[in-house]
């Protein structure tokens, strides 16, 4: 595993010091699987993760890995990350440079991955958005700008224990940093 | 106010009074992760300078998914997971052990634990009156670390199968009956307890292939209360002494009352690429297949070998098809030697590979080629899972699978067993 390029990845806070992010949305459906984010052919590649990250969506998008850049913003319907607890699948997606996640809902431990890596997960009515609207997050005010469509969509508040660890940079920074835990 | 048995263990291992929707660091008994997850969880450990682990006795690595190894970068996280253990002092299931839910039931899991490992079918434990979870690797690593996690207690949903069963249906078609009703989704962030007249008549293995797949549905925790059945399987795996009473209280809260007639219930099939995409098999059609798969966490116990040797001893599978046998653990396989039940497997042109994942997760032994369909008793059938999106897999019980590798397409159990 190239540690530097986890590392660079792990420790930053999400979004610019004053937790605003700016992307381009690319729009999935409901249901999108763990198995279709981070497919079980690649198995062999869960210890070379920018190699992994090659593949990140192909079985759902096979061309995202290609088309994806910097800050830009995955959309998707109910119940994303369904399906294998591999962390693999939003460590690839944040490598992939993936900014933040919205859904109308989550898979419980991809949820709950997401936050320990340090990826933003939001839940919100993404109905709204389109492929390619670009999106400003506010994390802070919990509201998405639709730039493209001059409209805005509110996000649920993500749990205390959650701004805690995201805040903290993940949950191995605050696993080190308070030695144990302090939620 | 009475309690769920979710909200029982969980105030048991935090020292508070909690209900659902509280959030509490809890003691955790058994730790594991698998040879897909361990390697990143033992990355995490060593970013935080751990080199030991809280509760060695408790603490596993296993390696199943891929299991032997079939290619050299495999080969390197099972190494690391080997010498993690062994500098730790954590135990090592290397290749020989079987799949890790399995191995867990059998050998370190207690009425009334939690237990937390790194993968999501984690919740087969709660067969066994435990809360039972799945994380990924970051969590689990801290959980090798401190032998502590934090969850959110879950507000529960109580399933009460009711009535009896009919002949041909199997523990397997009720939970695709279940998560078609209540939808992939129907129980995310909810714990699930199993009850009612039927299920506390299920034998342990049954319980074991229900609490497996409550992840299906979305749900956090699958689980049982113990009685009788649950004591005398502990005691067969010289475990009687860990046996406890867990219950939840007569007057406990629950989400939601679901409440299932089995007797309308017949064999069921999920169609691709969702479980809860399910059917009755009668409304199936012809689906020819090209493969099927008899194992995994969900159906490889020796009930399940029984159930499918049964079905076809002194018969042959159809031209042109593939069935694969994978017993879940060593312990299953070597019960199925000692039974006869891998000779009726091998006649009837069967191939039997080690105690492990099996094809299941799309690593090796059975990859699937373009456009091929695969019958298989695991516990999900998403695009890709079997190694190829190309692929089309349908899930079913072990009797279904056997009789359909007979027949050569997907077929009723209930015409062998007339």
């Amino acid at each position: 595993m190239n540690d530097n390029l986890i590392d660079k990845s792990f420790v930053k806070n999400p979004g610019n010091s004053d937790g605003i992010l700016n992307g381009r949305a690319f729009k999935f459906g409901d249901n999108i699987s763990t198995d279709l984010i981070a497919p079980g052919r690649y198995f062999h590649l869960r210890s070379n993760l920018p190699e992994l990250a090659k593949h990140v969506l192909e079985d759902a998008d096979p061309q995202f890995a290609e088309k994806v850049k910097m800050g830009d913003i995955v959309v998707a319907g109910k119940n994303f990350g369904l399906g294998s607890s591999r962390e693999h699948a939003p460590t690839i997606m944040k490598l992939a440079g993936v900014g933040a996640v919205l859904a109308d809902s989550f898979a419980r431990i991809f949820f709950r991955n997401s936050i320990n890596i340090g990826l933003p997960v939001l839940v919100c009515d993404t109905s709204s958005i389109d492929q390619g609207d670009s999106l400003k997050i506010d994390l802070k005010s919990g509201i998405i700008k639709n730039i493209s469509k001059n409209t805005e969509i509110k996000f649920n508040p993500l749990p205390d224990v959650m701004i805690k660890i995201l805040s903290d940079g993940g949950l191995v920074e605050h696993i080190t940093k308070n030695k144990g835990f302090n939620l | 106010m009475g309690k769920t048995i979710a909200e029982k263990i969980l105030s048991q291992h935090s020292g508070r009074d909690l209900v659902a929707g509280d959030i509490a660091v809890v003691d955790v008994d058994v730790v594991f992760a698998q040879d897909g997850t361990g390697p990143l969880a033992v990355s995490q450990l060593r970013k935080m300078n751990f080199s030991s682990v809280a509760n060695p006795s408790k603490s596993i690595f296993f390696i199943d998914h891929a299991a032997p190894s079939p290619r050299k970068e495999l080969s390197d996280s099972h190494k690391v997971l080997r010498s993690f253990a062994s500098e730790s002092g954590a135990i090592l299931s290397d290749i020989n052990g079987g799949v890790c839910h399995q191995v867990v039931a059998e050998h370190y899991a207690c009425p009334g634990n939690i237990v937390i490992g790194a993968d999501s079918h984690t919740c087969t434990a709660g067969a066994l009156g435990a809360f039972a979870t799945g994380m990924g690797s970051t969590d689990i690593a801290v959980g090798f670390a401190l032998s502590k996690t934090w969850l959110m207690v879950p507000h529960t949903i109580k399933v009460n199968f009711e009535g009896i069963i009919n002949k041909g249906v199997y523990a397997k078609d009720l939970i695709i009956y279940l998560i078609k009703k209540i939808t992939a989704d129907g129980a995310t962030y909810r714990a699930i307890e199993f009850s009612g007249s039927l299920s506390n008549g299920l034998e342990m293995e049954e319980r074991l292939t229900i609490s497996n797949m409550a992840v299906e549905a979305g749900a956090k925790a699958g689980i049982f209360a113990t009685d009788a059945k649950t004591a005398d399987y502990l005691k067969k795996q010289q475990r009687g002494d860990c046996f406890r009473e867990i219950f939840a209280d007569n007057d406990a809260v629950y989400e939601q009352v679901i409440n299932i007639d089995c007797r309308t219930i017949e064999p069921m099939i999920s169609k691709p690429h969702t479980v809860d995409n399910a059917v009755s098999v009668g409304k199936i059609g012809e689906v020819k297949i090209d493969q099927v798969l008899i194992g995994t966490c969900t159906n490889g116990r020796l009930s399940d070998l029984r159930i499918a040797a049964g079905i076809l001893k002194n018969k042959k599978i159809a031209k042109n098809l593939r069935l694969i046998i994978v017993p879940a653990s060593a312990d299953v396989y070597l019960d199925a030697i000692k039974e006869g039940l891998i000779e009726i497997f091998i006649k009837s042109g069967a191939t039997i590979t080690n105690p492990g994942c099996g094809p299941c997760v799309g690593v090796h032994q059975g990859a699937l080629a373009e456009g091929e369909v695969c019958l298989s008793t695991q516990n999900r059938n998403f695009k890709g899972r079997m190694g190829n999106p190309g692929g089309f897999i349908y899930l079913s019980s072990p009797a279904t699978a056997a009789w359909s590798a007979v027949k050569g397409y997907i077929s009723d159990p209930r015409e062998a067993l007339k």
